[in-house]
């Protein structure tokens, strides 16, 4: 019973650190139409930019500054790269975004090397909160909630209360009628961009000391990101927190207890065959949920493609 | 300079040669590791161990026989074992008679194999492999031959060096192991088995898992579930991001009991663990570093590391090899006749500077040394990983680690 609540603490931070990534990319996605393939690679660059300035000013200067230099990066990209390959399409700027994220890890290794990074958890918050039965939840996990969820609240708040948020709903869906209105849409696409990419900054600066900082981290975050934002629906942020939060939660779930497939045929009545080590459904019968915990999310993302293509919160319109 | 150098090197080598037909060539060792790639700083860290040892222990004492020098030439196999195969034959085919490689034991599996047709077919120009790293139990049972020797203890050596000392701790009643889904990761587990059913019947294997390599990004459902079972104890043979990741959420998931690895040390994983795996990861390895195995292991660590302030010595049996075949060259007399050498090399008692003695077992040519089990600290710490303070303590030491383990080994000699 009380390994169900550490459960639900860590799917939770396992949630909203995905919600950070995805809030930026649906919306990148939404307004642009195009996969950024490196959306993940600039979450590594804030880690190793925040691991750089905490050396130097410490953590909290880290988590102030390298999203911003992580999200003016972001924003370059857009204004000198994404614009000028629009033109030609969008397979050009998918490759462009997919060339971009081998760039940045090959950056990365060049200047920081292959090895992990000691960016460790500031010493403030280097104790436990409290703990469950033997599991402590550290006090640096009870943060990076208290961030996303005010970087959640925050989003929400600029999205649908300010007149800069209804200017970028209104740009999502009829970009040239709100340039006929006179307001300047590359500006918008470029501040979205930017601001996007400094989400993931700020995920990459808190998830860096916890995950480790090493030049394979964009990659292991990469794929699932986009998963999030097919299921929660594209463009949605709403959408991107349950989808987050079920994948955070489905997943540590599926870790933290052994169930085998045998014990759920035998739970609805099939019996386990009696030579299983010749049997040809084997390999069905003997896989346990941890070892399918990673792709769980994936076979979520079909079903939700197959059932509600838009998506769990998402408007589709064409 | 280096042109300059090279320049000089030619033209004395070339009037060397006219002078003198009889004037030896350097004696060159073929490097075949991964130097691209992502293995890569741990191919090119073997690498600079390997040339800073010939440099150390053989060249700066006037070389062997009376006055050749040893060369390391460096290959990039790309840790793939088809592209092994081809820098074999290039380094054959530039009358290099020694081959040196340790990363994967897929690998070394595919040169041994190589090099044993080879020799068979060509007795004129016979190699020698001096594995120096890959732990597959199978290079020296069924897979031994003459040519293949190895100087690092396999992986079943290693872990029931490990078990010895796991189990003098009579409070440990229930055992985790957790690894990597592969064939060493496996290997390591079934050797924890076997070892802990034996040596202690009471000892409960709460958990055997393994879990995908190099794809967890967060390995706190794990820890959660190694903690709800309660474990004593720890066993994995996790390197890499897949070891900083486990031990660092099970230390903080509130995990309170040894972690037992293989491989938890230098390479960014001493400095990444740090202050909070202070006391909690032990490591199986062999080669005394903290304390010292000798006052001349001392001057060669700091040489090192003036050479390369952010390198380690995180494999002080480079530096076994380079020495024993240095000594099986001087007992044979030429290093030209590898035969010669690897009979020298056989059977071979040799006091290493990394502490104590170093026997090549004939009837496998595995090594046999003391094996040590350290401790992550940073107390008593004069060489210390990744410029971290924190390095790896000697706690308890197995002399002669397996020296009579059995070995399916038949080998047929020349």
């Amino acid at each position: 019973m009380e390994l169900i609540l550490v459960n639900i603490i860590d799917g939770l931070v396992t949630g909203l650190l995905l919600f950070m990534l995805s809030a930026g990319l649906t919306l990148i996605f939404s307004m642009m139409g195009v996969l950024n393939f490196a959306h993940a690679s600039f979450y590594m660059l804030g880690a190793y930019f925040a691991y750089q300035i905490s050396i130097a000013l410490g953590f909290w200067m880290g988590l102030l500054i390298a999203p911003l230099i992580v999200g003016v990066l972001g924003a370059g990209v857009e204004r000198y790269g994404l614009r000028r390959v629009h033109q030609y399409g969008h397979v050009p700027e998918l490759i462009f975004t997919f060339g971009l994220a081998l760039l940045i890890e090959e950056l990365v290794q060049f200047i920081w090397g292959k090895n992990q990074m000691p960016y460790s958890i500031p010493e403030v918050l280097n104790f436990t909160a409290f703990s469950i039965a033997g599991n402590s939840i550290p006090a640096y996990k009870i943060f990076m909630i208290f961030i996303s969820v005010a970087i959640f609240i925050g989003l929400l708040y600029i999205l649908t209360r300010t007149r800069v948020g209804m200017i970028i709903q209104a740009a999502l869906s009829y970009p040239r009628t709100v340039e006929a209105l006179g307001h300047n849409v590359p500006l918008i696409f470029m501040g979205v961009f930017g601001v996007g990419t400094a989400l993931a900054g700020v995920a990459g600066v808190i998830a860096g000391p916890v995950l480790g900082t090493f030049p394979g981290m964009a990659f292991v975050l990469g794929s699932i990101v986009f998963v999030t934002i097919v299921i929660g629906g594209l463009g949605s942020l709403w959408g991107a927190l349950v989808a987050s939060l079920l994948i955070g939660w489905i997943t540590t779930f599926a870790k933290s207890y052994n169930l085998a497939m045998s014990d759920v045929f035998n739970a609805v009545g099939i019996a386990t065959p009696e030579n299983l080590s010749d049997h040809w459904l084997r390999d069905l019968w003997t896989v346990t949920s941890p070892q399918i915990a990673d792709i769980l999310p994936y076979i979520l993302m079909v079903l939700i493609l197959i059932f509600r293509p838009a998506g769990l919160f998402g408007k589709r319109h064409s | 300079m280096k042109k300059f150098t090279k320049m000089c090197a030619v033209s004395a080598l070339s009037l060397a040669i006219g002078a003198s037909a009889a004037f030896a060539e350097n004696i060159k060792i073929a490097f075949i590791d991964p130097l691209s790639g992502p293995f890569a700083s741990t191919g090119t860290n073997g690498l600079h161990q390997f040339e800073f040892a010939a440099d150390h222990m053989v060249n700066d004492q006037g070389g062997v026989l009376g006055g050749t020098e040893f060369e390391i030439v460096a290959f990039d196999n790309k840790i793939s074992p088809k592209e092994s195969l081809i820098q074999l034959q290039v380094a054959i085919d530039q009358g290099i008679r020694y081959i040196a490689q340790g990363n994967s034991s897929g690998v070394a599996n595919a040169l041994t194999e190589a090099i044993n047709k080879h020799n068979r077919r060509n007795p004129d120009s016979r190699v020698l492999f001096l594995n120096y790293a890959a732990v597959d139990p199978a290079l020296t049972n069924d897979k031994c031959n003459f040519w293949h020797f190895r100087f690092d203890a396999n992986a079943d050596i290693k872990m029931d060096a490990l078990t010895d000392v796991m189990v003098a701790d009579e409070d440990m009643k229930k055992v985790y192991i957790i690894g990597q889904d592969y064939s060493f990761g496996k290997a390591v587990a079934a050797a924890a088995v076997s070892n802990l059913s034996s040596k202690r019947s009471d000892v409960e294997i709460v958990g055997n898992e393994l879990h995908p390599i190099g794809k967890v990004k967060d390995f706190t459902p794990y820890s959660r579930k190694i903690i709800a079972s309660e474990a004593d104890a720890v066993i994995t043979g996790n390197w890499g991001a897949d070891m900083v990741g486990l031990g660092k959420s099970l230390i903080e998931s509130g995990y309170d009991g040894p972690i037992y690895t293989y491989y938890a040390a230098g390479s960014g994983i001493t400095a990444a663990l740090g202050e909070s795996a202070k006391g909690r990861i032990r490591l199986i390895s062999q080669g005394d570093i903290n304390p010292i195995g000798s006052e001349e292991a001392r001057v060669a660590y700091n040489a090192f590391t003036a050479k390369h302030p952010d390198g380690n010595i995180d494999q002080s049996r480079i530096f076994n090899v380079i020495g024993m075949l240095a000594q099986a060259i001087e007992g044979a007399g030429t290093a030209d006749d590898v035969v010669a050498v690897a009979n020298q090399l056989e059977g071979m008692e040799y006091d290493s500077m990394w502490g104590g003695k170093l026997f090549m077992r004939p009837q496998d040519h595995q090594i046999i040394q003391n094996m040590n089990v350290g401790v992550h600290t940073n107390e008593n710490i004069e060489f210390d990983y990744d410029n971290s303070g924190f390095g790896v303590l000697t706690e308890s030491t197995v002399e002669m680690a397996s020296m009579d383990s059995p070995t399916t080994c038949e080998m047929k000699r020349p």
